[in-house]
Formats: C-alpha cells, structure tokens, sequence
C-alpha cells in the first residue's frame, strides 16, 4: 500500500465523538464575549481545518455549514456569514488535504494561511455589500493568530490517536 | 451509475463531486445571507436555534463574569470615595431641576386640560447595564443585562445620562441587544430643538452621525442641539440625540449634515431603557344610528 502521508507513525482512526466534540469546545470558545478585542483566533474555522486534513471524508462542507450557522446565531451576525466562509474555507482544505499531509505542521500551518485569510476576506465582502462598516485591518489579524495556533492544536487533536490499540508496557510507543 | 448498469461499491461512493456540493452550499449561504439581512425573514429561525446554542453562550460568558466581577472587587476606595462624592454634587443638581420639573408637570397638565389637548405620552424605563460589545465586528452593538423577562422589548429607546444611544434590536431571555445610533443601518426622527425642523439621522460609522433628506435651504446651523420627534411612534419625544457638528451646502439637492451623538454612545456602561406606556384607547364615539340594512337577503 502507498503511503499516505512522511509521518512514520501509524495513528488510530479519530473517533467521530471525540471530532464533535473538538469543535463543540471550539464553538464555546468562540462565544466568550471578547468585545472588539483585535486578534482573537477563530476557533471553529481553526478547528474545521485541522479535520478537514485529517478526516477529509467524514469532515467537509456539511459540517461547516451547520457549524457555520451556530456560530451565526451565537454572535449575532448575519445568518450564513460564517457558514459560507467555513464552507469555501472547508472546500479549499479538503482539497488540498492530501498534499498537505506530506508537510510538517509549520508548513501546514503556512499553507492554511491564505486560506483562512480568504475566508475572512469573503465575510468582510458579503457584509460591505449588505451595507455594514469596514471593521478595520485589525480584524485580519485572528488569522495570524490561528498560525501561531496551529502546531500545538494540531497536536492536542492527534493525542487520542497516538495510543496504541492494545496496551503493551514493554513497547514503546 | 457505472457503464455496466450496476452501482459501486459502497467504499468508492463520495456523492456529488466537491465543486458541485461548493456551489449547492454557497448558494444556500447566498440565499439566506440575502433573507436575513434584506428581508429579516430568518429571525423564527435564529431563536429556534439560540435553543441549541443559548446554554453553551450562558458557559462561555462566565469568564467575562468573573474578569467584570473581579475587576469591581479591586476597584479601590479612593475611587469609590470620588464617584460619591461627584454623584452626591450631581444628585443635588438634578434634585432642584426635579422640584422644578414637577411643578412645570402639573402646570402642564393643567393647561393641556385647559386647552383640551391629549395627554403627552407617559414612559416607562427600566434600568440596565452594558454587559459587553456585541461580538459582530461590523455592527456597533452591545450587549444589555436585561432581557424579556424584565420586560424589554424590541424597538425601545435606550438613553444614559446624555441622550441617545440607541435601540433595542433583539430580546433574549436575560439578554437583549442594543443598536448604537453609530451604526451605519440604524436611523432615527430627530428634529431640530431651536426650531422644529424634522429629520432622519443615521449612523456614518467612525461615531458619526449624519441627518438626510434635509434640503439645502432648510434653517439648521452648527450648533443646534437634535433631540427625538416621536413621529416613528416608538421613541418617546424630546429625548436629545446630537449637536450638528458642521453643514455642508454645496452640491445637490440635500444638505450634508454631520452630527455627533450628544450621548456617550459608545462609552457609557449603565444606560435606560424607555418605552411608551400604551394608554388605554380612547373610548369609542358615541355610534351613530344604526339604520336598517337595505337590499340584499330580503
């Protein structure tokens, strides 16, 4: 069989309670009311992302969509703003998904970049033509944000399937 | 559907091609983007999925709790001690505008009986602190600690100290939302204190406001204090809103007016929230005669 992805480790499959309930968490930080404070990480699109890497076919647009639309109704934004940027950022990730497990984290989290930024810049579109005020280029900065993110949640995502299958104390992982 | 007239097996079936389902999505977004924010048709919806996400927003804001609870408790005493002592200055002089007040109410009432007139409209306010700014960054919102069940509505004025400074918008349980009047979809009958002269203000972004609709010729100056016409029905009158800051009568038809919110919009933390008191109506006209219908059934 060819290999899929440089990493020599083989990695259990993620279960589909433990991804659900990755982005739940995100969600509910993504609802801790931080005002206009610049360069709070978007947690959901972060989040989506990493499983729309690793889990390309289970996690997609469907999920950004509905997620999408929770965090809407949560912020208070127009209905479909963010579910239409996870959406296209959802599509982009899966996309490129295969290529990407070829790189180390850093690079990943270099490829993911434009992407969320894309992302943004598609909700700051849709809401200038609904009329709405231009919120600064301090609201570009969550992406950058999400970079430096990227490696250490990236690993806390994978912790789970680094275990190994049965339990054996006289093999290292 | 394959060439040889059977499906595939199930491990290469994937559904629609990626671009297709893109393109599916994107245009649902589209449609709802274009309801919610046109039409306002979405809100049934939005408060059917607030069920789903209201206990986790309850979680997520207890740390803004604790950071807003910690931060009063280490508040020091000299600062206290100085906001006293400026309230107690403030109480004495609101104090004698009231004795004042009263008696201007009463000789009011008096001559309006007089003069056979309608009673003014009565209110009602409830007071309410600003929890925190709306997380939407290309709205100018806040977040009120009063909700439904204290009885707030959406449409009611919110004022602080100053004037105006915005609107209801949504209600929650324990929550609702205010609409800054700097915000660029918020519009709001003012008319001019000096002189009568009515208008609409809306929000111009950068904590602006700006009058339309005012023609070039119309009698308004730098200077001239705004206050609520009450002709929309929701806002009570006479509230002020904002000073004209400049007037610009070169170009078309319509004056350029720039104002600034007399009101510290988006500075205040505890404000009021106004609304008229619906008086019971008036009772009916004496009914005419009825007569005998004519024609028809006989």
């Amino acid at each position: 069989m060819q290999p899929s992805n440089r990493s020599s480790r083989i990695l259990l499959p993620a279960k589909g309670w433990f991804i659900y309930l990755s982005l739940f968490v995100a969600l509910g930080l993504e609802y801790i009311p931080t005002g206009r404070t610049p360069g709070v990480p978007d947690w959901v699109a972060l989040v989506l992302a990493v499983w729309c890497i690793r889990e390309p076919l289970r996690i997609g647009m469907g999920t950004g969509f509905v997620f999408g639309l929770l965090v809407d109704v949560g912020l208070g934004a127009a209905l479909g703003q963010h579910a239409l940027a996870y959406v296209v950022l959802a599509y982009l990730v899966n996309g490129l998904a295969r290529r990407l497990m070829w790189f180390p984290p850093l690079q990943q989290a270099l490829h993911v970049l434009p992407m969320l930024l894309a992302s943004q810049v598609l909700m700051v579109v849709v809401r200038m033509i609904a009329g709405a005020e231009f919120p600064g280029w301090s609201y570009f900065l969550s992406s950058f944000t999400s970079l430096l993110l990227w490696v250490p949640l990236t690993y806390l995502l994978l912790l789970p399937q680094f275990q190994p299958v049965d339990r054996d104390d006289n093999r290292p992982i | 559907m394959s060439l040889v007239g059977h499906k595939p097996p199930p491990i290469f079936r994937r559904g629609p091609a990626p671009l297709v389902r893109l393109m599916l999505f994107v245009s649902v977004c589209l449609a709802m983007l274009v309801s919610d924010l046109r039409f306002r048709y979405l809100e049934v919806f939005r408060h059917a999925m607030s069920v789903v996400t209201y206990p986790l927003q309850m979680a997520a804001a207890t740390p803004a709790d604790v950071v807003r609870n910690a931060s009063v408790y280490f508040a020091t005493l000299v600062e206290v001690q100085r906001d006293n002592a400026e309230l107690r200055r403030q109480q004495l002089g609101s104090g004698e505008r009231l004795l004042r007040y009263e008696l201007l109410q009463q000789e009011n009432a008096h001559l309006r009986k007089l003069l056979e007139m309608a009673q003014r409209v009565q209110t009602r306010s409830i007071a309410a602190d600003i929890l925190y700014n709306a997380p939407d960054p290309f709205a100018r919102k806040v977040i009120l600690d009063r909700g439904a069940q204290q009885g707030i509505e959406p449409g009611l004025a919110v004022v602080d100290a100053g004037g105006v400074i915005g609107q209801v918008t949504r209600v929650f349980p324990v929550q609702s939302e205010v609409t800054l009047l700097t915000d660029r979809n918020q519009a709001i009958p003012v008319q001019v204190e000096r002189n009568g002269l009515r208008g609409v203000l809306f929000g111009a972004g950068q904590g602006r406001l700006e009058m339309r609709f005012v023609i070039g010729s119309a009698d308004i100056q730098p200077g001239d204090r705004l206050v609520t016409s009450g002709l929309d029905g929701v806002f009570v009158p006479g509230l002020p809103v904002a000073t004209v800051v400049s007037v610009d009568r070169e170009g078309d038809a319509f004056a350029g007016i720039v104002c600034e919110p007399l009101a510290g919009v988006e500075r205040s933390m505890q404000v009021l929230v106004i609304g008229r008191v619906d008086l019971p109506p008036a009772p009916p006209a004496p009914a005419p005669p009825v007569e005998k219908k004519k024609g028809k059934g006989r």
